[in-house]
């Protein structure tokens, strides 16, 4: 084992792994950070705390991931290299990993633009993939990037995200090589509507065995209505919705289309489950956290291991 | 080049009404080739300033001159003879010609009549668009001569973001994606094994991390 990290013991022992998030208030309240928390407690074995998504200002990810680990939950602190210099960004995973959060997400980041702060400059001092370098190097040499020494250096599982429906297609797999490179552990994808697609995508990943070397989960997020699906669909940069999924939410009476998004979403999850090189899955239930339960339970992955 | 944009009329006004007599000086250089302070530009900003100013009653003296490179001493020293004459000064040069002149005539007050904005190139008849950040350590040998500093809009080294769709940037329909077209050109160079080289993190200081930037020619220098 590389780190102390509750999702490395579960990925290593070759069960399906199964992580949700959470987004922070846009505000001190701490209460709803902690009501968030507690329906994904026993029903997933980490949890992602965004950081400022969608490039709005939000309770840190290593604020509130710190109330997580205070409930014994198991934070993946994400990080965007938008917003800090690399400076500011190991200080912040010397202190999260000093707070006990031990599994992080290195992230680009969505552009200012899309924010509540779109006149903020965004810093992109490193890229994703140096970012993934850097924490490497801190782990496993237990130097900071500008080459000093750390006094006790932060041991993080180190995770990426990969889009497999962005363009250019047939550089996403190189893409993921070049995380891997880097010294990802491992992989949560972009929401996954286009079975597909994926499964191509994924093919070309175990063609090059980097499957092996790094465990990838799917990404998952239920549909709460058909004007999410084409908000989704038409809207939202790098996703990729068929117009049949669309079209099966939008036959279905209002007051049943979020039960259809569960259903789509599970059975999703069980196509899934067969595919090479799938070694678990992240729910992304964009406030709609108390679904969780319901959707990892229908996927037949309860209870969780412990190990 | 460098590339400029007219400021806003108003701004200019409120820039120069404290004054009788101002001095427009334009540049023969960058911001004449982007059309936005050359010759032709200084006429029109000067009969624009003199009809908005005849309209309030104020009969504003302009006078119009253009510099062969308003960033070198030697041509803003031709502004001596007239200096004098004037209150202020207006210059339609980018940033650094209006600090050349600035510095130069300490005592007088320089205004900038136009935004300076990027290192571009001319993509067709009234169109620029941003190439180059001067980062100081130039990668476009290894990226397909594309910058991806310059051009991709989180400065991603190592390939495009989540948000790439149809050979565009997430923030825009009309951005192309950086990483797009450096792959295009990759492959079309047959070069395609040189995208998993990883770029390690760039060193800034040759850039703006490093503090203002000087150049010292030993071989050339006074």
């Amino acid at each position: 084992m590389k780190t102390d990290s509750v999702l490395e013991k579960v990925l290593s022992s070759g069960k399906l792994a199964v992580t949700s998030e959470c987004g922070p208030p846009r505000g001190a309240a701490v209460d709803k950070v902690k009501k968030k928390a507690e329906m994904l407690k026993g029903v997933v074995d980490a949890v992602n705390v965004t950081d400022n998504q969608t490039a709005m200002v939000r309770m840190s990810s290593f604020a509130a991931g710190v109330f997580l680990r205070q409930m014994d939950l198991h934070p993946i602190l994400q990080m965007v290299t938008r917003d800090r210099n690399r400076l500011a960004m190991q200080a912040d995973i010397i202190g999260a990993y000093a707070h006990g959060i031990n599994t992080m997400l290195c992230l680009s980041g969505d552009h200012p633009h899309f924010g509540d702060h779109p006149t903020a400059a965004n810093v992109h001092d490193i890229d994703s993939i140096q970012f993934i370098q850097m924490v490497r190097q801190m782990r496993d040499e237990g130097t900071f990037q500008g080459g000093a020494e750390i006094d006790q250096p932060p041991k993080m599982f180190i995770g990426a995200a990969a889009n497999p429906f962005a363009d250019p297609f047939e550089l996403r797999v190189a893409r993921l090589a070049k995380k891997v490179a880097a010294g990802v552990d491992f992989i949560q994808t972009q929401c996954i509507y286009n079975l597909d697609k994926f499964e191509q995508w994924m093919e070309g990943v175990c063609a090059r065995g980097l499957h092996e070397k790094c465990p990838i989960l799917a990404g998952i997020t239920p549909m709460k209505s058909a004007g999410m699906a084409r908000y989704m669909k038409n809207k939202v940069p790098g996703m990729d919705v068929p117009q049949e999924l669309v079209d099966r939410m939008a036959g279905v009476p209002k007051e049943k289309q979020a039960e259809e998004g569960i259903k789509i979403c599970v059975e999703s999850m069980q196509r899934l489950k067969e595919v090479k090189g799938v070694a678990g899955f992240h729910i992304m239930a964009i406030e709609w956290e108390q679904k969780v339960s319901e959707i990892v339970e229908k996927a037949g992955l309860l209870p969780r291991p412990t190990v | 080049m460098i590339t400029a944009e007219r400021k806003p009329l108003e701004e200019i006004i409120a820039y120069v009404r404290p004054f009788d007599r101002i001095l427009l000086v334009g540049c023969n250089e960058c911001v004449t080739v982007c059309a936005a302070g050359g010759r032709k530009e200084v006429g029109i900003l000067s009969s624009a300033l003199q009809m908005a100013f005849l309209k309030q009653g104020k009969n504003l003296q302009v006078k119009e001159h253009t510099l062969e490179r308003q960033c070198d001493p030697e041509y803003v020293e031709e502004l001596s003879s007239m200096i004098d004459g004037a209150d202020a000064v207006l210059s339609m040069a980018c940033g650094c010609g209006v600090q050349e002149v600035a510095r130069r005539y300490r005592d007088k007050p320089v205004f900038p009549a136009v935004n300076t904005t990027f290192m571009g190139a001319s993509e067709r008849q009234g169109v620029w668009a941003e190439r180059c950040q001067g980062c100081g350590d130039c990668l476009l040998g290894i990226t397909g001569g594309i910058c991806p500093i310059a051009r991709c809009s989180k400065q991603l080294l190592n390939g495009p973001c989540g948000g790439s769709t149809h050979g565009k940037c997430e923030i825009s329909p009309d951005v192309d994606c950086a990483w797009q077209l450096i792959w295009d050109r990759l492959k079309a160079l047959g070069l395609e094994n040189r995208y998993e080289e990883i770029i390690p993190a760039k060193d800034w200081r040759t850039g703006r991390g490093g503090g203002p930037r000087k150049i010292i020619r030993e071989d050339l220098a006074e």
